[in-house]
């Protein structure tokens, strides 16, 4: 009797790789240990990335820099017209990654699947005259079909949104996720990326330093008075008169509307907005990658303010999102902008949030 | 923070700046490899030279492996006494002129260049749309500095003071054109623009991209010479393009490592003018008779395919601002005293009976610095009978060019 127990609980030991327990209380906490989590032994060093709208003013420069990207091991370019001529263009390429082109809403699931970051620039652009919350229709309803098809086809991407306005389809997102149960706020990011790089640009040129040393936070949102550049936390840390800081905090949140003005109906920012999303997708790819501190200013789903969704600095890792930076010692100007911004953020979210529960 | 090498530190700084790609796997660079915070990937990574050189700025290595490469590799340099760059970071100090930079491959090129760690100033000149161009590339955070200029009036202000032209300006083929279809609206623009570098930049590095690239750099040569500035060492028609999709070709068909395929392209730029040197390639591999002509057929109809493939929205615009940033890259490094840097580009050549032809080139600091003739040696017979079957067509396409001049004379 004892002898056969025995037996019994060797062949139990040795047959347990067959059927691994599930339910493992240790495995809970780390839950990067899991099988499905580990990436295969000798397998590509590279990612899976997305881009939906890769035949856009912002997607065809910005799939061109992907392609580049050493990080990146299989590129799919999503569009609704010309992505056989983008792809077959960025083919030739003589980089390591290898590129799929799909067309149409019936390949959507064929290029979302599998993939470890999807960027999304899809949408129609601003003309003179016109707000990003203008566009809102449009690109809703664009941001809902593309959510839905990642939800079902990729949904431990991580997802880095482009299309305005981010304010609003940040929100419409999550709730497509929550929808579809699939909603993990750690994997989903808007990217505000350009304000930074606009920001950086601007105090450099005013204090004549080399834009690429200068890093100022900008938080709240992605539109107009949202966008709030922390001028008193620049590294390196500089001080601003009075005069230079509403200049600066203007331009910066005009930024895009100059853009727009400037190409007089023929679009908004492509190039530099192709330029601020790579670096962005370059952070992500190489947190998912296990690097330590990589730190961002993104719009994600946040705790910092009473509002649901705040743009501010955030670590990034192989979970996405691992934690959100408080947003610091604000002075006086920046806390009269933080409540202005507050105001109209709430707005837009209710408006994206609304989009979708309606 | 990634650990990376000494070259440079960005201890804990949470710039975005200083997000750096590990290029160790990719360091078959040449001999200068320059470590910016701010660009991503330097296309002197991505291509292989003669040297050997472990300049690393790779984050997957620890930092004491980095320490030791780098040691190993400036002995290295100081044996033959090289310039070792890898503790220094390059001084942007180069004007780069972009000579239709609203168009299908300006604007990407343009970004490209913005990008580059060694241009202080970009100037991007057009008939339309540059101003938003200028716009849309200003607020990004590097170096260079952007002004547009648009239309004719001020196209000579666009050149004062600059060190490399790219003229991508023209139009591009549609599905059933060859390139040669193109000329006569080209060769116009490439002579109007040629005149203005002539008055304003004459020692210049000028590359022609704008097609047919056969035709128009003879072109570009002879308004040189009419206006007495002609240097035959800065003239470059740009046919990257061609060893990029040869390389590209060769490592999918022989599954190889993209970044260790480097494939020599000589000859011209326009369908069988094309001639790769397959079995001149780096690595050696060897090839089949059937691979060798799948191979070259279809490098030299990738630019229709490109065409037919985006079905009249244009031709190949990505790539071709990718292998035309990095010969504007290559350049610069010449510029800047980098010994190692060659090329393959349409030059005027003696090396064989053709007026213009493209080879492998040493570049340096005054431009060409010698044609590397031993790639078209020890031809196999397969590209012994392409290379004279290409002479008739590519000797048929400059004399057109140069006709062209005949009755368009140059402007004083």
């Amino acid at each position: 009797m004892q002898a056969s127990a025995d037996v019994n609980q060797r062949i139990a030991r040795i047959s347990a790789h067959i059927n691994p327990p599930t339910d493992n209380l240790q495995m809970e906490g780390s839950s990067n240990l899991k099988r499905e989590n580990c990436r295969a032994k000798g397998g590509s060093p590279g990612f899976k990335v997305a881009i939906l709208g890769a035949a856009g003013g912002i997607g065809q420069p910005l799939a061109m820099l992907m392609k580049m990207n050493p990080l990146v091991s299989v590129l799919h370019l999503y569009d609704v017209v010309n992505t056989p001529g983008v792809t077959a263009d960025i083919s030739h390429m003589d980089t390591g990654a290898v590129v799929r082109g799909f067309l149409g809403q019936q390949q959507l699931g064929d290029a979302l699947t599998g993939m470890d970051l999807v960027i999304i620039p899809a949408g129609v652009p601003r003309k003179p005259g016109m707000t990003r919350d203008d566009l809102f229709n449009i690109n809703a309803g664009i941001v809902r079909t593309l959510c839905e098809g990642i939800s079902k086809c990729c949904p431990k991407a991580i997802v880095n949104l482009i299309s305005n306005p981010v304010n609003s389809t940040v929100p419409i997102a999550a709730e497509v996720f929550k929808n579809a149960n699939t909603y993990d706020p750690r994997l989903l990011l808007g990217v505000t990326m350009l304000d930074v790089v606009r920001a950086n640009t601007f105090v450099a040129e005013v204090l004549g330093l080399d834009p690429r040393d200068v890093d100022v936070p900008v938080v709240g949102g992605h539109a107009g008075v949202t966008i709030l550049p922390l001028l008193s936390q620049v590294k390196p840390p500089c001080s601003f008169t009075q005069e230079e800081t509403e200049y600066l905090t203007s331009r910066i949140q005009n930024g895009g509307t100059e853009v727009v003005e400037a190409k007089a109906g023929a679009g908004s920012a492509t190039l530099s907005m192709a330029y601020a999303a790579v670096k962005f997708a370059d952070a992500c790819l190489h947190a998912l990658r296990g690097d330590a501190g990589v730190v961002q200013c993104a719009f994600v789903s946040s705790q910092v303010t009473e509002l649901p969704f705040f743009a501010s600095r955030v670590r990034l890792g192989r979970n996405g999102v691992e934690e959100i930076y408080p947003l610091g010692p604000l002075n006086e100007y920046e806390r009269v902008g933080l409540e202005k911004a507050k105001k109209e953020l709430a707005g837009s979210i209710e408006k994206g949030v609304s989009f979708i529960r309606k | 923070m990634a650990a990376t090498s000494a070259t440079t530190l960005s201890i804990g700084s949470n710039t975005s700046a200083s997000i750096k790609v590990g290029l160790l796997s990719q360091s078959k660079a040449s001999g200068v490899k320059f470590t910016s915070k701010n660009y991503p990937w330097s296309f002197s990574a991505l291509k292989v030279t003669n040297s050997v050189s472990c300049e690393s700025e790779s984050s997957f290595l620890s930092s004491e492996s980095c320490a030791a490469l780098k040691r190993s590799y400036i002995t290295k340099a100081r044996k033959h006494n090289l310039r070792s760059y890898s503790y220094v970071q390059p001084q942007a100090s180069y004007k780069v002129a972009i000579l239709g930079a609203a168009g299908g491959i300006g604007q990407p090129l343009a970004l490209l260049i913005k990008m580059s760690p060694l241009v202080s100033e970009l100037n991007l000149y057009d008939m339309v749309n540059v101003k938003g161009v200028a716009a849309d590339l200003s607020h990004c955070n590097t170096l260079s500095k952007v002004s547009d200029f648009t239309g004719t009036s001020q196209l000579a202000d666009s050149l004062k003071g600059v060190n490399v032209v790219v003229i991508p300006a023209g139009v591009p083929r549609k599905p059933g054109m060859t390139r040669d279809d193109l000329f006569n609206i080209n060769a116009n623009i490439v002579k109007t623009l040629v005149e203005a570098v002539a008055d304003n930049c004459p020692d210049a590095f000028i590359h022609i991209i704008s097609n047919p690239v056969n035709s128009t750099v003879p072109i570009a040569a002879e308004v040189l010479k009419q206006k007495g500035v002609y240097d035959p060492k800065k003239l470059f028609g740009v046919t990257t393009l061609d060893v990029v999709r040869a390389n590209t070709f060769v490592a999918q068909k022989k599954n190889l490592k993209l970044i260790d395929v480097d494939v020599p392209v000589v000859g011209g730029h326009a369908g069988i003018t094309i001639l790769p040197l397959l079995t001149k390639t780096k690595p050696s591999v060897s090839f089949t008779d059937e691979e060798v002509q799948e191979l070259t057929v279809r490098i030299q109809n990738a630019g229709t395919e490109v065409v037919e493939a985006k079905a009249g929205a244009g031709s190949a615009t990505l790539s071709m601002a990718y292998a035309a940033a990095r010969f504007v890259e290559s350049s610069l490094r010449a510029l800047d005293g980098d010994s190692d840097v060659y090329e393959c580009c349409y030059v005027q050549s003696d090396l064989n009976d053709l007026p213009f032809f493209a080879s492998r080139v040493k570049l340096g600091k005054n431009g060409v610095e010698a044609l590397i003739s031993s790639d078209l040696q020890g031809l196999t017979e397969y590209e012994q009978k392409a290379l004279e079957a290409l002479k008739p067509e590519l000797q048929a396409s400059i004399e057109k060019g140069l006709a062209f001049l005949q009755k368009q004379p140059v402007s004083a």
